[in-house]
């Protein structure tokens, strides 16, 4: 049997043309190159082949640049975040090796690295960015335009962020980057609301809050575009790590049994770890910078968690944050935390106990997509930790994003049906300004079955929003 | 203004005191509690009476003969019989039929050295005699002119009180006076209660009488009969001075000590009841206690320990306004007697009523709800307090419009006004049930969405007074738009925590929510730009779908684009707006949409062809026109068996159009 090579990132830079035009100040250009032990011949041959590019293709359209340059074996993606910042990463084509006459060759694989697929994933290695470290330019004003300073930070950042992408486990989710709401009803959801109120109302300094439920988004106080980063970072960084350093930490609990305060499940999963030892300070909290294409604002992300629920607190950043405000927000937040989360577990339950769960196996998965608030839902993904647990084949995972990249050509409203070789149908339906994809397997179907198929589904799964067929 | 502040008065008199002639050597004044109704009695030769009571009818004034010096006056409920006891064993009767008659008729009571204690009458033609050896009912017949015995029961009677408005006689019996028979008068016969021992602090020895009728109050609270005890007990070690015990009379059978109200005094006290409040006046202090059984206390499983709701204030002082008496003070101010309180000369009479009568006045105390507002602190104990009072509203709506202004400082309050909005709403609820009930005649529940738990529904409502969504909205809530402008960042936030915070109270109490809200809310959001919080809210269907919310929507979509969708999906929803869909659909040129949206609701024989042509003519493109058009024809040839438009569909424009873009090409091949 053949196998198949990964995909893998071979680099990924970020430049600035304007900083070295003169000749032999090439290298002042690039303010990030990865990987880091690249010499610099290397380094300034592969931008200077890309800025050649860039400059190259804007002849011919002026008003959109060059997004990707596919070759047989590699393929490059390119973002200008910022003015003159151009961003841009190298993906090598995965291949497989085939015998042919006595002779091994390979066979590469152009198809499965999708554009719109990785031009995201560099999309949101930048939106990360700046979600902790600040946009470029704003980094460069706070030292009076020192590159070196943004070179750091560059560094630091990217240094970690690039091994955690899980490039092989890419796909239509990192295009809508959406978030998943929690079902809820309303008497529930406004008790969560009003919970949240009331912490804003006491705690003056939390300016923003979100509260989540396992993985799923019950309320944003912050910005779409913001919350899409904050949640990616919440569901598939922090809470997992999180988890696992508390499942490594067994049994032992983290507040030492007191007298004075009631028993609560909640603790801090960005903050001290222990709010009875004052030596050991507030522990790390990460500054987020929120709002950068307005007015840009940093913040203290303060998490907290107690069972199956995390409330994450935006707290001003210009305050420096003491032991005594974590141990006010425990006091508050953990009781009322706590019985709060049973009941969005019961209405949870009760959901579940209603829509009974239909078998997995045979049942049509389906994405689905709300552009307009991010509202993303997914059966095709069993978890929303992006590590690859699917439950269709990559082929049709990849016929999803194909039918996305397609619908440009769509009018408002619209519907693709495929059919595999497999027997898969995939079909995708746009209307009022959502997305739908429903993938079924049925062996020997017609087009019809399949539509009063995706009808069904349709009207199970959407009763409540007008979505026209 | 500035003196309400400091005012802590919550007790007045009235302002208008019934004025009668004074106790003095010639003149006898006596009170009839059961009509209100003053008796001023002047003997002497022929005795003239002065009759005072609330009303026109009930004041009159009369002469008889003197026949000895009167014990006890009362007229009959409906005015028609006056009862007048002059001598221990009997009591006479005058027939006020339209004028008085002048004949005297009389009954003695029963056995020889029997006493009379007292008499009332306890329906309009009925009469109870108390005496030391039990109670005779009789029936008074003034046709007759005479008396029927109806009933009779022995026992020993030391003293007895009697409640007209539950009709509740209340006998003292045994040596030491605290064994109590409590008596329920009905239209010709009365039942016996359960008889009650009233334990005493001390027990005198030698035994003798040492429970009083002063300190024995009957009274109704809530709706329901109850015993009120004066307690007295010397201060000292485990002592905290008198106490005031209350019992409860549950279905008119069993008596239950209930309530215990803690005085901290020790000395000569009075009751009295307004509007369900226990009022306890202390002489040697001049203050008054206010009590109310309804707000939480201590309890010990059984008896509930009641401190007064607030600190003991005096009763406002008052002042008469005498008759000006000679022209001298005709220039000056009039002159102005200040009133006594608390005088050696005042007597209390139950339940609100307070005479002087050296002074010769009677006064109803009255309550005055707005200093409340500055001793009681605690703001749901407050408006729990004031919801039980008569005309409360316009006070509690000022508690609320003070705590609910979108300042600075009334952001700490949000868990304080959380839990207010409860008991609000928990009052507000007990009324609606109420209204449904009297609506269909029978236990309700059902049009106010379910409440399982709650099987059995209560007959009264909570409280006297409700505040519901109309209340809040008029004096409160439509207020807020008047803060917009000065807000200075956390105003707006506080704006729609407190709506969203009130919406989910109403919410967990099951009461649906009025539409204005939803509105208020959404303009609320929309003013401080929190477009995405909306779409939240709207997303979990906090607001609840309705035409006019969708076409508020629809309004907002230049502000921000998702609110079309949203309205859209609303629209759906509520499965009656198919029209204003299209309509939607139409105008965002969206017509092939359109047409199969009409052809999933299965109205495609009921559109106007005219407004899919015309929509379809202004996208300008030939393709949809096109399409359009060939449907309709369909439609006309399954329709007419003709695929031309007939006159009355009014499309001769758009065949032209067609023809002028698809005829003449044809023509052409």
């Amino acid at each position: 049997m053949t196998t198949k090579s990964e995909i893998r990132l071979q680099n990924f830079y970020v430049y600035n043309s304007s900083y070295g035009q003169k000749e032999g100040e090439e290298l002042k250009n690039i303010l990030y190159y990865f990987p880091p032990q690249t010499d610099f011949d290397s380094q300034m041959k592969t931008v200077g082949l890309t800025e050649a590019l860039i400059k190259f293709t804007e002849t011919f359209n002026p008003d959109q640049s060059c997004e990707s340059l596919h070759t047989q074996k590699t393929r490059q993606l390119y973002y200008q975040p910022e003015r003159g910042f151009w961003m841009a990463m190298t993906l090598n084509i995965p291949y497989i090796t085939k015998t042919k006459d006595g002779t091994e060759y390979q066979e590469y694989q152009s198809d499965e690295v999708q554009d719109t697929v990785y031009l995201a994933v560099l999309q949101q290695s930048y939106q990360m960015f700046r979600l902790f470290k600040g946009t470029f330019g704003a980094i460069l004003e706070s030292k009076g335009g020192d590159v070196d300073y943004l070179k750091q930070k560059l560094d630091h950042f990217f240094s970690r962020y690039l091994p955690t992408l899980k490039l092989n486990h890419c796909d239509i989710l990192d295009i809508f980057q959406g978030i998943q709401f929690l079902p809820l009803d309303k008497q529930t959801f406004l008790r969560v609301q009003c919970f949240v109120n009331l912490i804003e109302a006491l705690f003056a300094q939390v300016k923003y809050t979100t509260f989540l439920y396992n993985d799923q988004l019950v309320w944003s106080g912050l910005e779409p575009s913001d919350m899409q980063v904050v949640y990616r970072y919440l569901v598939t960084s922090l809470l997992p790590a999180h988890l696992e350093t508390e499942l490594q930490g067994g049994s032992i609990p983290r507040h030492p049994p007191s007298p004075f305060t009631s028993s609560h499940y909640g603790r801090f999963v960005t903050g001290p770890s222990n709010l009875q030892d004052t030596s050991a300070g507030v522990g790390k909290v990460p500054k987020v910078h929120l709002n950068n294409d307005t007015t840009p604002e940093t913040y203290h992300l303060v998490v907290y968690r107690a069972l199956s629920a995390t409330v994450c607190l935006f707290i001003d950043g210009s305050l420096i944050l003491n032991l005594d405000l974590f141990k006010r927000l425990d006091i508050f937040l953990g009781p009322h935390l706590t019985s709060l989360v049973s009941e969005v577990a019961e209405q949870c339950g009760k959901q579940a106990a209603n829509s009974g769960s239909s078998s997995p196996e045979t049942s049509p998965k389906f994405v689905y997509f709300n552009k307009l608030n991010l509202a993303q839902k997914s059966t095709v993904h069993l978890d929303s930790r992006r590590t690859g647990n699917v439950c269709v084949t990559s082929e049709v995972l990849k016929l999803l994003a194909d039918i996305n990249s397609d619908k440009a050509r769509m009018p408002a409203t619209g519907e693709t049906i495929l059919k595999t070789l497999s027997d898969y149908w995939v079909i995708g339906k746009l209307s009022n300004l959502r997305e739908f994809y429903a993938v079924i397997q049925q062996k020997n179907a017609n087009l019809i079955e399949i539509n009063d198929e995706v009808k069904r589904l349709c009207d199970n799964q959407l009763k409540n929003i007008f979505f026209h067929d | 203004m500035a003196d309400s502040q400091i005012e802590h008065y919550y007790l007045e008199l009235s302002a208008n005191p019934i004025r009668f002639e004074a106790v003095s050597k010639v003149v006898n004044v006596f009170f009839d509690d059961s009509n209100k109704q003053v008796f001023a009695v002047r003997s002497g030769g022929v005795t003239g009476v002065i009759v005072q009571g609330p009303t026109e009818q009930t004041t009159r004034s009369f002469r008889m003969e003197d026949k000895g010096p009167v014990i006890s006056i009362k007229f009959s409920p409906d005015q028609q019989v006056l009862a007048l006891q002059r001598t221990k064993t009997s009591v006479e009767f005058v027939n006020f039929l339209g004028e008085m008659e002048s004949f005297e008729y009389s009954q003695s009571c029963k056995g020889k050295n029997t006493v009379i204690l007292g008499f009332v009458w306890t329906h309009s033609n009925e009469i109870v005699f108390v005496t030391d050896h039990g109670i005779e009912l009789y029936q008074v017949q003034p046709e007759k002119h005479s008396l029927k015995a109806l009933k009779s029961y022995s026992m020993s009677v030391n003293w007895f009180v009697f409640c007209p408005q539950s009709n509740l006689m209340l006998l003292s019996t045994s040596t030491l006076g605290n064994q109590m028979q409590p008596m329920f008068f009905r239209q010709g016969t009365y039942s016996k209660l359960n008889k009650l021992e009233i334990d005493l602090p001390v027990v005198p020895k030698p035994a003798k009488l040492c429970l009083l009728e002063r300190d024995v109050t009957l009274a109704v609270l809530y709706g329901q009969p109850c015993i009120v005890v004066l307690r007295h007990q010397p201060r000292g070690v485990g002592n905290t001075g008198a106490e005031v015990v209350v019992y409860t009379i549950l279905k008119m059978s069993t008596v239950k000590k209930s309530h215990i109200l803690r005085l901290d005094m020790s000395g000569r006290f009075a009751i009295n009841v307004v509007d369900n409040l226990i009022i306890v006046h202390h002489q040697a202090s001049k203050t008054s206690m206010l009590f109310d059984i309804n707000l939480p206390g201590e309890s010990d499983g059984f008896v509930t320990y009641h401190q007064p709701v607030a600190p003991a204030q005096p009763i406002k002082p008052f002042s008469l306004r005498l008759p000006i008496a000679t022209a001298s003070q005709v220039l000056s101010e009039p002159a102005q007697l200040k009133c006594e309180l608390y005088s050696p000369n005042w007597v209390v009479f139950q339940p609100n009523i307070v005479i002087d009568a050296k002074l010769g006045c009677l006064w109803y105390v009255e309550l005055r709800l707005q200093p409340m507002v500055e001793l009681i602190q605690d703001r749901c104990l407050l408006v729990d307090f004031l919801m039980q009072r008569r005309d409360s509203k316009a006070v509690i709506i000022k508690v609320l419009q003070n705590i609910l202004e979108p300042t600075e400082k009334n952001r700490g309050y949000l868990v304080v006004i959380s839990e207010l909005f409860d008991h609000l709403n928990d009052v507000y609820r007990s009324f609606l049930e109420v209204e449904m009930q009297s609506q269909m005649g029978m236990p309700a529940s059902s049009g106010l969405s379910v409440s399982p738990a709650k099987p059995t529904v209560p007959v009264a409502p909570k409280a006297s007074v409700v505040i519901d969504q109309a209340d809040l909205y008029t004096h409160v809530f439509s207020h807020f738009a008047d803060y917009k402008d000065e807000e200075n960042n956390g105003g707006g936030k506080f704006i729609v925590w407190i709506l969203l915070e009130y919406i989910r109270s109403l919410t967990d109490y099951h009461i649906p929510v009025q539409h204005y809200l939803h509105e208020l809310v959404i303009n609320s959001l929309v003013h401080y730009k929190a477009y995405y919080q909306l779409h939240q809210l709207l997303q979990y269907h906090v607001v609840s779908d309705s035409k006019p919310l969708a076409c508020l929507l629809l309004s907002l979509e230049n502000l921000y684009p998702a609110a079309h969708q949203l309205a859209l999906d609303m629209l759906r929803r509520l499965s009656t707006a198919n029209e204003e869909i299209i309509e939607v659909l139409l105008s965002k040129q969206q017509i092939l949409p359109a047409l199969r949206f009409v052809r999933s609701t299965g109205s495609v024989d009921q559109v106007s062809a005219r407004k899919f042509l015309e929509a379809a003519k202004a996208t300008e493109d030939p393709t949809i026109f096109y399409s359009v058009y060939r449907f309709f024809e369909q439609r006309n040839q399954r329709l007419k068996g003709d695929p031309a438009f007939s006159k009355g569909e009014h499309c001769e424009a758009y065949i032209q159009h067609f023809q002028e873009l698809f005829c003449d090409a044809n023509s052409n091949t």
